[in-house]
């Protein structure tokens, strides 16, 4: 478990920034007690700094997990963002968009969001903005890509690709193992 | 397998889907303070009925013997019929027909049987018991016109309204044909009905006396395998055993049923012999009931995750989606009890999103005894899956400190997954052997330890159990038990300002893997058992076959399947009084003058164990 290095915390503020654009510096600065980033297994976890320092206690070969997992970085260098980090992205949302119910399951299969099961949008969405996905009820459901800009959105038909799906909650319980 | 049910509880009827739901789950408290007092079956009280009222026949009967020898055929017939019209009064309304002539195949057996009284010259005190073997197709006619009483009553009830003989045969004339062809097919089907049960009746006939059978009769029945004999005789010799002063056969003692019953149950609910025997010893009076609620799948309950959603409006929108639910009854509020469900309960939107979480009801208990309060520093020594890892950092509400830990790295995982899912951000998990956790870290205000067990609470869960544990398997747990209780004591602080409370449970029942361990660690730390605040359940034992423990022990709580339709469960509360271990110090002596001698015992076993 380390703090993460400047080259480690560029590429995951980047990533998140995608998601939630300046709003990361809330998370950051939280009124309720100081958190932070740490890095375990590859993995970045989210946590009170306090309940991180006494996690330091537990060596490194028995700590499986601690706080929230964001994500992991790749052998490659790049972050992935995993479903876990969920909690913390929907309350701060830039874009989002709203599945219709019938359309639910697919996404929570593991499937891309067509027009069809489209059922509201942020307006002035650009191409290839990071979204969150919501159910109708507004219950957060997973995140992904816009595929089509709003104004594209609402002259193709309904077979085509919206949104591009990345993680959804269902992987909670199709990848429990690969999830950490 | 013919549970009894509850005529008490009636469900509630009526237009709506409120209205309509199945019955309540919980049968708790009433459950408790019937039980104490053994049912006789339907079948047993008639037949007890039946039997006292012959002996009186008979007595009356003899004494107009002794009065005069002559014209004693005209006196019986007169005697007799009020005897069969007063056993008859519970159902004598419409067949009088058969009345009657029952009554003379009555008087006709008492007769017969006056005449054996004569012959063999037995006391009518001993009546009861004392069969003479010649009487044994007596019996089975008896038993034959039982079961066409029993048919009538059958038929009243299945067609409440419908008329003699001849009037059917007038409505039959106005029926279509396929009513006709029904009423033809239900006719054969009570024929079929009835001969089946004389056929069952015939072959049991032989039981009905009580006669515990010889080795030949037992070898015959084991290569046959009926289990509707062996079920009629574990009947049997629990009816004999509920007073068995006045029911046993003569020169029979107790321990032949006993073993016998022992060997029957094995057979009937396929246990292996050693985990029946502690059974038995754990419920010498319930035995069948828990037995059979062994059979049976507990309720799927589900808990919601009050991080996320209240319960309120969880069961709402589960409704919705066309799940059939309840509260779980009044000592939890969180618990929701579904019975049944058009979608998979384990994989809804709202389950994924971290709404509610599959929860056994018994695994609520040991949380809800710990009580833990925010911001203070929690372990959860044995998590996975995280069920009351979660439950515990719920009631936190995501404050403090809590630590899951668990010694398989794989059944970790599932705790991660949980955690997550249910919006979880005040935990840390490891994966320690629970033994080395003083080690680690110490000074928690409050620990959970839900030991690896037996398993021998949830056989419906997982009916392996039954088979594949035998007494070193559960001394084997046992040992384990306490130096895990141990090692969670140790990790406890005596000074916490909220805390130093240590909760154990098991989901087991033996008393060896609860009660004992506890006494174990009452005499070897600073530690004394206090009310778990649990205000149901049976108290654990203090006094139980060979061991003595101490008195505090009443505090704990047991938990049964038959009594509170949830899984077998032990839950004990420790407080911790000082930090000092008893063994090192010598000043503090726990235990008590007299519990030293069981002390060696126990210690001397240990030993040996180890």
């Amino acid at each position: 478990m380390r703090p993460l290095t400047d080259e480690e915390t560029k590429t995951f503020f980047e990533k998140l920034s995608k998601y939630i654009g300046e709003n990361i510096k809330l998370l950051i600065d939280r009124p309720d007690g100081a958190y932070c980033f740490r890095l375990h297994n590859d993995r970045v976890f989210y946590v009170r700094e306090e309940l991180m320092k006494r996690a330091g206690n537990i060596s490194r070969e028995n700590l499986i997990s601690l706080g929230t997992c964001f994500g992991k970085f790749t052998k490659a260098g790049k972050f992935r963002l995993h479903i876990t980090a969920l909690d913390f992205l929907a309350p701060y949302a830039k874009f989002k968009v709203w599945v219709k119910s019938s359309a639910e399951q697919q996404f929570l299969y593991g499937h891309h969001i067509m027009k069809s099961g489209l059922g509201r949008i942020t307006e002035n969405t650009p191409q290839y903005q990071g979204v969150i996905v919501y159910s109708m009820h507004d219950l957060p459901l997973g995140f992904g890509v816009a595929a089509k800009s709003t104004q594209e959105c609402r002259h193709t038909d309904p077979m085509t690709i919206v949104a591009f799906h990345q993680a959804d909650i269902g992987e909670y319980i199709r990848s429990e193992e690969t999830l950490l | 397998m013919g549970r009894k049910r509850d005529a008490g509880e009636k469900v509630k009827s009526g237009p709506g889907r409120k209205a309509k739901k199945q019955q309540p789950p919980s049968r708790f408290l009433n459950e408790e303070e019937r039980d104490d007092k053994k049912k006789l079956s339907r079948r047993q009280k008639k037949r007890f009925k039946n039997r006292l009222e012959k002996a009186a026949a008979i007595a009356i009967a003899k004494e107009k013997i002794t009065e005069r020898d002559n014209g004693k055929e005209i006196k019986k017939r007169a005697t007799v019929p009020k005897v069969g019209i007063k056993r008859k009064i519970p159902h004598s309304d419409e067949d009088s027909a058969e009345e009657s002539s029952e009554e003379e195949i009555q008087a006709d057996e008492i007769e017969k049987k006056d005449d054996d009284a004569d012959i063999s010259g037995y006391t009518d005190d001993n009546k009861e018991w004392l069969k003479p073997t010649g009487k044994a197709s007596l019996m089975e006619e008896d038993a034959s016109d039982e079961s066409a009483n029993e048919d009538i009553e059958e038929m009243a009830d299945e067609f409440g309204d419908s008329d003699d003989s001849e009037e059917d045969k007038k409505d039959e004339d106005d029926l279509l044909p396929v009513e006709k062809a029904a009423k033809n097919l239900r006719k054969k089907q009570r024929v079929d009905r009835k001969l089946a049960e004389e056929d069952l009746k015939t072959n049991i006939a032989e039981s009905e006396t009580f006669v515990l059978p010889s080795g030949q009769e037992i070898e015959k029945d084991t290569q046959t395998q009926d289990l509707a004999i062996v079920q009629q005789r574990i009947k049997e010799i629990m009816f004999v055993l509920s007073d068995f002063k006045s029911r046993r056969e003569q020169g029979r003692g107790r321990k032949e049923y006993l073993s016998q019953l022992c060997k029957d149950l094995c057979t009937y609910y396929s246990y292996n012999e050693y985990l029946m025997e502690c059974l038995m010893q754990l419920f010498p009076l319930e035995i069948v009931e828990f037995l059979e609620a062994n059979e049976v799948q507990r309720p799927v309950t589900i808990r919601a995750n009050t991080l996320k959603t209240r319960r309120r409006d969880l069961a709402q929108v589960l409704i919705n989606r066309g799940v059939n639910l309840d509260p779980i009854g009044k000592w939890s509020k969180v618990g929701l009890v579904v019975y049944d469900s058009q979608v998979p309960i384990g994989a809804t939107p709202e389950y994924l999103a971290g709404h509610y979480i599959l929860q056994g009801g018994a695994s609520f208990l040991p949380v809800m005894a710990l009580a833990p309060q925010e911001n203070e520093r929690i372990l959860d020594m044995c998590a996975a899956p995280g069920g009351k890892t979660t439950y515990i950092a719920a009631l936190m509400r995501n404050t403090g400190m809590l630590f899951a830990n668990d010694a398989n790295k794989d059944r970790a995982k599932a705790i991660v997954g949980n955690l997550h899912r249910m919006g979880i951000t005040n935990t840390v998990v490891s994966e320690y052997d629970g033994k080395q956790f003083p080690k680690v870290m110490t000074g928690f205000d409050r620990v959970l330890i839900d030991a690896p067990c037996s398993g021998t609470g949830v056989v419906s869960k997982d009916p392996e159990v039954k088979v594949n544990k035998d007494e070193k398997d559960i001394l084997r747990c046992s040992h384990l038990q306490k130096e895990l209780l141990l090692a969670a004591i140790d990790c406890c602080d005596a000074k916490s300002k909220s805390g130093g409370y240590i909760v154990y449970s098991t989901c087991s029942i033996m008393v060896e893997e609860n009660e004992w361990v506890i006494d174990y660690a009452l005499r070897k730390r600073n530690v004394k058992l206090v009310p778990a605040g649990l205000d149901f359940g049976r108290e654990g034992f203090v006094n139980f076959g060979k061991y003595r423990f101490h008195p505090s022990l009443k505090l704990t709580r047991r938990f049964y399947p038959h009594t509170h339709n949830l899984d077998g469960f032990f839950v004990a509360k420790l407080k911790k009084f000082s930090n000092k271990i008893t063994g090192q110090t010598k000043d503090k002596p726990t235990t008590d003058k007299k519990d030293s001698e069981d002390t060696e015992v126990q210690t001397g076993k240990e030993a040996k164990h180890n």
